[in-house]
């Protein structure tokens, strides 16, 4: 949340090199006896090829440790943290894939690692552990994600419509159900690491609120509750357009989240009609529901009242 | 000190799960300057994990139900410890709670006329937790962060307070902690301070919870020499996951007894209806058809005993794997699977059957799972006032698992993330008093600031000490050997030895690398709270010479009238040498008592 948590990009170069098809191989040379790793069927050791470094710059450093059964990939982080690397910087809360905390480029994919098994990577070669590469490192696999929840702080907030006569609401579930996908969302913000709307495009951060914050405004959309209209400030500040639906955010969700089909898609359907469709237009004359413009809808969000990531 | 970060504010809370984050919404809705202190990224506190619900009794299962019943439930529970007047106020309030969740964008699932629907637990007489799915506590924690951050809340990331020190009147008046990023320190003045910290399990080998439990708060509070209450009581969750080894000590819901599993060992026998207490057995069933028919009618039939409270079915799982009957990687078998549908296991608990299946290979929905008691949650913790929270330390207000009182000896499950939302609102609304009617800037010394950076950074300074993580592994050994489920005093004289040793030797570890994000530093500074609270346990649980709710003592296995009456209550000392006495319990009004006579149905 400080200022000073947020280093420059300057590892941007490194990591990019991660992400073709090919991870780069270790260097065999960072440490007597790493290539033993790769001894196919032994298992009785793995490698752990783990990327150490701050924005000045780092490289993948490789920890060959014992194997054990049943671990994941946060497991033999954490030996490597209790052994050879102490001060090795990760994020990890839960290991039970309920906080979403680990999220890692784990051999070039985006995963968390509380719930990567070492057993179902590719065995005798070593594993690749990157930072997600979306975001400015802070340290080794950490990185700042302040960027995310700024964009939560942008949203204008969920506004109920008045409660039954004795105080509550009557929901059916079939229509909360459509929203309960979507909370599900553990933020491990591994969707957003995806997009290449901001992963190859750092300009676009300041008006892409990407395909976490899209969950959540197609969650709003949905509700059975919620009287607030964001669909102008989807279209004109939060980047919807920019979303051409190639799917790599769906693909990554941990939770199974349909976030292209049930989120996305409807959403730019949702922005077009309001946009563009004459009988929406005459059915809101009719009605007398006048949609909110992009910057009414804004000055309901709590970061229009205090200092964003874009001043800054 | 010239370039120390400072902050001034009116309310500071420490530790960003359900009860901080309740308490700062409170706090900011009356306008105050207020600040969320947490260890962690906003949303990923221990509370996210919280899975089977939160108990209240709406009545929108059960008409019958009411805060009566809920309280009556509570106090049985908790073996009769319990701070009366907090599980009143808890079963009181608790249902206004869930329905403000609503109002703030919460979507619990449904009964079939649209209200929130309710699910049976452990120890509860009707079905009462509002939930969803398996996830509750990702919909408490994210609802309550969606509404706090649309508050504007200032919130403090991955910060992690050190220290509270007193102003020269005795009143807690700065926080000294430090970026977790950076490395940084950084002090909060404030006129109010509420812990809500949280548990304390990572001092156990195998617990339910995450790298963040460390008692920080307990320390903290108990460091500003506040009154600590009952703190033999752990609770060892019943059902976690025991194989594979790595995985072991990650919870199991509840709710899969309370959606109809049930509990078998080696040999495929219901062992639960061997173990059915004498408190307990007019309201528990003690046939397996009276037991299948009571999910439909609660009316005409007793509660299974698989649904009997947490520390008799952790004891009972204990006893079956001690006497040979227990499953192949030392626990006993929680079967869903020949009870209902696949289809209904993965509508009703979706990430039991994704946490079994990914991590263990195990299809919920065709085979049981292997379960066994683990350490979960704290029901000991500071003293603080039932209505106010407020601890025995001006200025400092205490809530959730951090304070102590609504559970007794026991804690209902359900009962928890109710406790956060109901006693955290009444933290923000006693500190927001507090801090509006005091007058002035908060004032503490500056070299007593200096002095805890200085110490912190000790660990940089000292070469060829132990690793912060060897001192962390020993502890946790001799907690989970010494002061576990089944307790005997030479056991924990010995884990008073040791932890003398670990103070030792933790006095003198060392750290490499800079304070950047460094995870063996942070490990660091937090043992000393970690060493303190295991103290404060085991002395506890030396002075209870008997047996009751989360405590069990092999050398005493009864319960003590003379013990009944008392809870103990431990202070340390300016000289930081520790004190222990017994105090009465809270007298009950004869309108609550008169609840508790009442005859099971």
């Amino acid at each position: 949340m400080s200022p000073e948590t947020t280093p420059g990009a300057g590892t941007k170069d490194e990591q990019t090199a991660m992400q073709g098809a090919a991870a780069p191989a270790p260097e065999p040379s960072s440490g007597p006896g790493s290539d033993s790793g790769s001894g196919a069927g032994a298992a009785d050791s793995v490698t752990m090829s783990i990327w150490r470094g701050d924005p000045e710059g780092g490289s993948f450093v490789d920890y060959e440790m014992p194997a054990v059964e049943g671990e994941v990939v946060l497991d033999v982080v954490h030996r490597v943290q209790a052994g050879p690397a102490p001060d090795l910087a990760c994020r990890w809360n839960c290991k039970a894939g309920k906080c979403g905390s680990c999220s890692a480029e784990i051999n070039g994919l985006p995963r968390l690692m509380c719930m990567t098994r070492m057993d179902q990577l590719p065995p005798g070669e070593p594993v690749v552990v990157a930072p997600m590469k979306t975001f400015p490192l802070i340290r080794d696999l950490v990185t700042d994600v302040s960027f995310n929840y700024e964009m939560a702080r942008r949203l204008p907030p969920f506004a109920p419509k008045p409660p039954e006569p004795d105080g509550t609401y009557r929901m059916m579930q079939i229509d909360v159900e459509r929203g309960q996908e979507f909370r599900k969302c553990i933020e491990c913000f591994m969707c957003q690491d995806v997009c290449h709307v901001i992963r190859d495009h750092e300009d676009n951060k300041v008006g892409y609120a990407g395909p976490r914050m899209f969950i959540r405004y197609m969650e709003l959309e949905s509700h059975p509750l919620d009287t607030n209209d964001r669909r102008e400030l989807l279209r004109q500040q939060m980047g919807l357009s920019m979303c051409n639906i190639t799917k790599c955010c769906t693909e990554v969700c941990p939770e199974h989240i349909k976030i292209t089909d049930n989120a996305i898609i409807p959403l730019k359907e949702r922005v077009v009609d309001s946009s563009y469709d004459p009988v929406a237009w005459l059915g809101r004359k009719i009605l007398r529901r006048t949609k909110l413009t992009a910057a009414q809808s804004a000055a309901d969000a709590p970061a229009h009242k205090a200092p964003t990531w874009e001043d800054a | 000190m010239a370039d120390h970060e400072m902050h001034e504010f009116d309310v500071v809370i420490i530790g960003a799960g359900g009860a901080g984050m309740r308490a700062a919404i409170e706090a900011k809705e009356r306008g105050l300057r207020t600040a969320l202190v947490c260890k962690s990224l906003l949303g990923k506190a221990h509370t996210v994990m919280a899975e089977g619900g939160a108990a209240a009794a709406m009545g929108n299962v059960w008409p019958e139900d009411n805060w009566q019943v809920h309280f009556r439930d509570t106090m049985r529970g908790g073996k009769l410890l319990n701070n009366c007047r907090m599980a009143q106020l808890h079963a009181q309030e608790a249902p206004e709670r869930i329905h403000e969740l609503e109002r703030w964008g919460a979507l619990f699932d449904r009964t079939s006329d649209g209200r929130i629907l309710q699910r049976d637990f452990g120890g509860h007489r009707y079905a009462r937790l509002a939930h969803v799915g398996d996830r509750t506590g990702l919909e408490l924690i994210r609802t309550l962060q969606q509404r706090a951050v649309a508050l504007g809340v200032d919130v403090f990331m991955e910060c992690k307070v050190l220290r509270l020190m007193k102003d020269d009147d005795g009143r807690v008046a700065a926080a000294v902690g430090y970026w977790r990023p950076t490395g940084q320190f950084v002090t909060f003045l404030s006129k109010a301070f509420v812990i809500a910290t949280g548990g304390i399990g990572k001092s156990w080998m195998y617990t339910t919870n995450s790298w963040e439990s460390t008692g920080d708060g307990h320390a903290m509070a108990a460091w500003a020499g506040a009154d600590m209450l009952d703190m033999e009581f752990v609770q060892f969750h019943p059902t976690c996951m025991v194989w594979p080894m790595t995985a072991r000590g990650i919870l199991v819901t509840e709710g899969v007894r309370g959606d109809g599993g049930v509990l078998r060992n080696a040999e495929g026998t219901r062992f639960m209806f061997d173990y059915i207490p004498p408190m307990f057995a007019a309201e528990t069933a003690d046939t397996e058809e009276e037991a299948d028919r009571w999910y439909d009618d609660h009316i005409n039939n007793r509660r299974p005993p698989e649904l009997l409270p947490r520390d008799e079915v952790a004891r009972s799982i204990n006893s079956e794997v001690k006497g040979g009957r227990g499953s192949p990687h030392g626990g006993v078998f929680l079967d869903i699977a020949s009870r209902r549908s696949p289809e209904y296991i993965r509508r009703r608990l979706p990430s039991m059957y994704h946490q079994f299946k990914e991590l263990a290979g195990v299809d919920i929905t065709a085979e049981p799972m292997e379960v066994a008691p683990f350490q979960h949650y704290m029901m000991g913790g500071i003293r603080v006032d039932a209505d106010t929270t407020s601890t025995t330390v001006t200025g400092l207000f205490a809530a959730g698992e951090a304070a102590a009182g609504l559970h007794g000896a026991n804690r209902l499950g359900g009962n928890s993330l109710s406790d956060l939302l109901v006693f955290g609102r009444r933290a923000g609304v006693a500190a927001s008093d507090f801090a509006e009617s005091q007058q002035g800037t908060p004032s503490v010394s500056s070299a007593e600031i200096d002095r805890v950076c200085d110490e912190a950074l000790e660990p940089f300074r000292r070469d060829g000490g132990e690793s912060p993580y060897d001192i962390q592994k020993d502890l946790q050994e001799t907690m989970q050997h010494l002061v576990g489920l089944i307790r005997t005093e030479d056991e924990l004289v010995q884990a008073l030895e040791d932890l003398d040793k670990l103070d030792e030797r933790a006095a003198e570890v060392s750290v490499t690398g800079t304070p950047v994000y460094n995870p063996g530093w942070n490990l660091a500074t937090d043992l000393p709270a970690m060493l303190t609270v295991s103290r404060l346990v085991t002395r506890a649980a030396i002075e209870r010479r008997e047996s009751r709710g989360g405590h069990t003592r092999e050398d005493y296995p009864k319960t003590d009238a003379e013990l009944s009456k008392v809870n103990l209550i431990q202070r340390i000392r300016t000289d930081g040498t520790y004190n222990l006495e017994r105090v009465p319990l809270r007298e009950m009004p004869d309108e609550l008592a008169k609840l508790l006579e009442e005859a099971a149905p």
